[in-house]
């Protein structure tokens, strides 16, 4: 089954550069859509004004910073089961992206908190986890690049991350758990959203954007992975020589 | 249980009995730590009532980060370590009897102590009582989960930093509830479920922690 030939970095490497452009191209015209959405099509807000428009970034980053990790993890406990080194590679790619979308969608909500809440910061269930979840990703950061045996780290960081992965759930049910300042879910899969069509279609365009955007962004990140560990390789030097 | 399992407890605390440097030094840390808060904040009763839980609380989690280096450093760096792995014995069991020796030396102690810091910050007697059962429910979490951050970290550069920053994320939850019951308590709260998340906690942690511990020395000594 030739399919099973990309799990090797050296057929990867291609078809990653080709995957990439692709979801960049999708990611660009996605952005350019939620955006106009966000601004344009969608209307003012009863209670917020204007500043309500912050959601299309917000909830988008902070989807994607669960998702992320989500994969992560997913990736790393490939990596360490079955031992493959391109697995963790990918792990190992999606790391400093989920990071981003996890302090962006922090950053985002306490500019929004501002002028909603009247404060920058409050200590509850949903924020104080997703805290924890950038504290992870550092974390994960931090082991992988402490220990030098790319092997034996990439083994021992996918270890924490699977450790780490009780916390997701933790952040996306802690509206529902505890009483929080934060809002609750508008958006699920049992009950029509609670909010206009327009800002609701704006936030899922904009979620798909950013969910492009990690993938194309975490595939050429592996690719400078996949440099880096196989720079003593035929086929890299090869390639290198050839193109 | 098995031999293997007692007997490796049994060495556990009779090279800790022998050396009690270990014990002492974790228990004036903590002392000192949560005496350091009166210092700063002034001896104002009230305040020191309202954060004498937290800060307690705060000072065993500190105590049981401190500490968490001897649970595998000594062994590792003598090969009695790998010893433990190639004995035949099944390792999450042994990793166990060195997690729960570990306790008793670091962090018993630091649970006996603490309501007597309680009553230097002017605790009232049932809130001591909440102490101690928290932090006894609690410290075990605490040794558990921290040395899966020390597993993970064996030998690697950066040391007992690195592991603080891999834990203390995880060490959140325990002291959010833990603290948390005996604040709520003095605010005349339930504590069900507190007390309840920090029970569970525990046999979560029992159960799966040295899982992951067995698979990172494992990983740390390939």
């Amino acid at each position: 089954m030739s399919f099973w030939k990309y799990s090797s970095p050296q057929y990867f490497y291609p078809l990653a550069k080709k995957l990439a452009s692709i979801f960049f191209v999708f990611a660009i015209c996605l952005t350019v859509w939620g955006l106009y959405i966000g601004f344009f099509v969608a209307p003012t807000d009863f209670q917020q004004g204007e500043s309500y428009r912050i959601i299309f970034i917000h909830v988008p980053a902070a989807w994607m910073s669960m998702f992320i990790y989500l994969m992560m993890s997913f990736w790393a406990g490939i990596g360490l089961v079955m031992n493959t080194r391109l697995s963790s590679m990918m792990a190992h790619a999606l790391a400093p992206t989920g990071a981003m979308m996890t302090f962006i969608a922090l950053w985002t909500g306490a500019l929004w908190g501002r002028p909603t809440w009247g404060a920058w910061w409050v200590w509850d269930a949903r924020l104080t986890s997703e805290l924890i979840l950038l504290f992870l990703y550092i974390g994960y950061m931090a082991l992988r690049s402490s220990i030098e045996d790319p092997r034996r780290g990439d083994k021992a960081s996918a270890i924490l991350a699977l450790v780490g992965v009780v916390n997701v759930p933790i952040i996306y049910f802690s509206v529902q758990w505890w009483n929080t300042l934060h809002q609750g879910a508008s958006v699920s899969f049992t009950k029509s959203p609670s909010m206009a069509s327009s800002m609701l279609s704006g936030m899922l365009v904009m979620a798909l954007a950013f969910w492009m955007y990690s993938i194309a962004v975490s595939l050429i990140r592996v690719r400078k992975i996949i440099r880096d560990r196989e720079s003593n390789t035929g086929w890299l030097n090869e390639s290198k020589g050839a193109g | 249980m098995n031999n293997a399992f007692w007997s490796l407890l049994r060495k556990e605390l009779l090279l800790a009995v022998r050396q009690k440097t270990d014990v002492v030094t974790v228990l004036f840390f903590f002392l000192i730590v949560s005496s350091l808060f009166p210092f700063a904040v002034g001896p104002e009763s009230n305040t020191l009532k309202l954060i004498g839980p937290g800060v307690i609380w705060v000072g065993a989690l500190l105590c049981s980060l401190l500490a968490l280096h001897r649970v595998f450093e000594a062994d590792y760096n003598d090969g009695s370590l790998e010893h433990l792995i190639l004995s035949g014995e099944p390792l999450t069991i042994l990793v166990l009897a060195k997690i729960i020796s570990h306790w008793l030396i670091t962090g018993l102690p630091v649970v006996i102590v603490a309501p007597l810091i309680g009553i230097q910050f002017g605790l009232p007697p049932q809130s001591l009582l909440l102490l101690l059962g928290t932090l006894l429910l609690g410290t075990p979490v605490l040794s558990l989960i921290g040395s899966i951050g020390a597993g993970l970290t064996l030998g690697v550069r950066g040391g007992s930093a690195l592991t603080s920053i891999l834990i203390l994320p995880f060490y959140v939850p325990i002291l959010i509830f833990g603290a948390g019951a005996v604040v709520a308590d003095l605010q005349g709260l339930t504590i069900d479920g507190h007390i309840s998340i920090l029970v569970a906690m525990l046999c979560l942690s029992v159960a799966l922690a040295p899982l992951a511990i067995a698979g990172a020395i494992k990983i740390a000594l390939e």
